[in-house]
């Protein structure tokens, strides 16, 4: 076990209890995993439960608007080579179902842990981490959450004083303010397809230039930092310049980019690229994203796109047509519940797919498409979209609470 | 319009074009051309001059920051103005709309001078957010049908003696000062808070536009099936409590 070895108070042992207690009646009463119940349970016995299980282990936080969750799962995978780890691998990225997480590991020496974007630099301060690894920034659910760029400005803030090496984007400008406060970053060339965050100088305001994958500020001089990793097509370029092969059964540019990333991380505790990556190769699907499955004798992969910068990398990685398409959207609580943020999307890069629109918001999806002018049919369910399909695996592409009814729906 | 193509111009994308009132040009440049007309649509970043031969700007909803930026940036230009004296049609949104008003509070918390083209001002709002579905009334001089919306804002506006309300709200908060109304306008600049996109839930205002711009007063009819059923939709939805 790494660092202090102190054994838990007996209020913490009791907390942890309690909350694995509270977790098991839920997941009895067919409530989902029952870790954010039984998180806040504890941490209603034990508010500083968080630091004092972290205190055990080398943490490593992860946060971005995209990525966060696969991402955490390539650099447990990868970190498992030198000892073992506990890990918030379903995604319960708020501070309970941080806690409920770590409370389940107390054998681990490592904890890699996904945070929630607004709970960053607040978790940060709580398990003092050894790395935090920052991904990418961009708009998301804009009804409820703090602008993007202030977001950024928040992570700045919370992270000047931070010991924790951090390993942050070098192609999001937005990741670039936030990690740039501190004294301890290595930069990652992973790219950003999604831009339009970022026009505009978060130092300054002032116009941003974008000549190629370069990126500066003419007014102010805030500019790309050089990165010492990279990302560059099929490999991971590292600090020795040494390029490994990423091979992986995740599909598409961005999870190449979070290798990269995840490989970064791992060096960093001591595991070499070469052995990251080969464990990396082992996920196939995390939380049920990216699975293939088959319903109604047809072959349907399971894609989660939440936001316009999620919907761009998706596209990139589907099957080129006449792969039939199953878009839906809901504007829940957990999607944000206004639809808008459809109009940021180029759907035009789906022309020639066969379209099918299902969700809550089926309609403004179709107005949406019509107005790009794509061909599409409207469908009460994903059984009838299923149906209408002509042959071919189905690719399904659906926000969150949608890619939720789904995996119920298709028993995943 | 000139060349016989209709010009669009969409305003400062790079600092105003954060929830999604992208859209509105969209709409208006689809349902321009499904009429047979040529669209030529120009997109003007904030380091370049804003063209003043324009038929319809549009400008959209941002963020606090960029709003302020948008504002010098549109002052020292110039050219909406100039556009606007030449008789363009403009529609704005939500940090847009404040921006095209005589004044608004900006990130700094100070007053910021607009560029006058409406008779409103904006101040922050002593309650909530503004944030939800919106339902409305046009004002009936422009004959149009009701007004669908998502209004997401914390500025509230007042209009002043030359501004007149561009609708009045059945359900939610609209400009916020408690009077009902929502957006402004006058003979050919419209300001609103309805994002939505407001034109993709509210196609008869993106005819309005190119109505006005073209000096005509009816259009070929365009396939509104879907719009329709999205409207019908949304407007059960701002009726009932969330």
């Amino acid at each position: 076990m790494a660092g202090n070895t102190e054994p838990l108070s007996p209020r913490a042992k009791l907390a942890v209890t309690a909350g694995k207690a509270a977790a098991a009646v839920s997941r009895a009463a067919g409530r989902g995993s029952g870790s954010v119940i039984g998180g806040r349970v504890a941490l209603k016995l034990d508010p500083d439960l968080l630091a004092r299980l972290a205190r055990h282990l080398d943490v490593i936080l992860v946060s971005a608007t995209n990525g966060k969750t696969t991402t955490t799962r390539l650099i447990a995978e990868a970190l498992r080579a030198a000892g073992p780890v506990v890990s918030n691998a379903l995604g319960a990225n708020m501070p309970a179902g941080i806690t409920s997480a770590l409370a389940g590991g107390s054998d681990a020496r490592y904890g890699v842990i996904e945070v929630d974007e607004k709970y960053l630099a607040g978790v940060a301060r709580d398990v003092t981490p050894k790395a935090i690894a920052l991904l990418n920034l961009s708009r998301d659910q804009l009804d409820r959450a703090a602008e993007t760029r202030m977001l950024a400005e928040h992570w700045r803030e919370g992270l000047a004083g931070s010991k924790a090496l951090i390993i942050a984007n070098a192609d999001d400008p937005l990741i670039v303010w936030a990690a740039s406060s501190s004294a301890n970053v290595v930069w990652v060339a992973a790219g950003q397809e999604w831009k339009d965050d970022a026009w505009s100088c978060p130092s300054c305001g002032g116009v941003m230039q974008r000549p190629g994958d370069d990126w500066f500020c003419g007014e102010c001089g805030f500019r790309r930092p050089t990165p010492s990793w990279a990302l560059s097509g099929d490999h991971v370029l590292d600090p020795h310049g040494s390029a490994w092969p990423i091979r992986l059964q995740l599909p598409g540019r961005a999870n190449k980019a979070n290798a990269t990333t995840s490989a970064a991380v791992a060096a960093a505790f001591g595991v070499p690229p070469q052995v990251a990556l080969e464990r990396m190769y082992a996920v196939q699907a995390v939380a049920g994203r990216y699975d293939v499955v088959t319903f109604m004798e047809r072959e349907l992969r399971l894609l989660l796109a939440k936001n316009p910068a999620g919907w761009l990398e998706t596209f990139s990685l589907i099957d080129p047509p006449p792969t039939p398409v199953i878009l839906s959207v809901n504007a829940r609580g957990a999607d944000g519940t206004d639809t808008s943020w459809l109009w940021d999307v180029d759907y035009t890069r789906l022309a020639g797919h066969p379209i099918f629109v299902i969700g809550d918001r089926k309609l403004d999806l179709a107005v949406r498409l019509e107005v790009a002018g794509l061909d599409f049919h409207v469908c009460e369910n994903v059984d009838e979209a299923v149906r209408m399909a002509p042959p071919g695996r189905i690719e399904v592409i659906a926000n969150y609470t949608a890619f939720q009814d789904l995996r119920r729906r298709v028993g995943n | 319009m000139s060349d016989n193509s209709l010009r669009l111009v969409w305003i400062y994308p790079d600092l105003l074009s954060t929830y999604g009132d992208q859209g509105n040009a969209l709409v208006v440049e689809r349902r321009a051309r499904q009429r047979g007309l040529d669209v030529q649509r120009v997109d003007v970043r904030s380091d370049q001059q804003i063209p003043t031969s324009g038929d319809i700007y549009l400008i959209g909803g941002g963020e606090d920051r960029p709003q302020r930026l948008a504002a010098e940036r549109l002052r020292r230009d110039g050219g909406l103005n100039r556009a606007v004296s030449n008789g363009a049609i403009v529609f704005s949104v939500c940090a847009g709309y404040q921006i095209l008003g005589r004044e608004f509070i900006n990130d700094l918390g100070e007053r910021e001078e607009g560029l006058g083209l409406l008779d409103v001002v904006s101040t922050r709002g002593e309650g909530g957010r503004c944030v939800g579905d919106v339902l409305g009334d046009i004002d009936p001089q422009l004959g149009l049908p009701p007004l669908t919306g998502f209004e997401n804002h914390q500025g509230v506006t007042h209009l002043g003696q030359t501004a007149r309300p561009f609708a009045k709200v059945r359900f939610g908060n609209g400009n916020g000062v408690g009077d009902g109304y929502e957006g402004a306008w006058n003979d050919t600049v419209f300001g609103t808070y309805m994002h939505g996109p407001v034109m993709a839930r509210n196609p008869h205002i993106a005819d309005l536009l190119i109505k006005l711009a073209l000096d005509v007063n009816a259009l070929p009819p365009a396939d509104d099936r879907w719009y329709e059923a999205l409207r019908q939709e949304r407007i059960a939805a701002a009726t009932q409590p969330a």
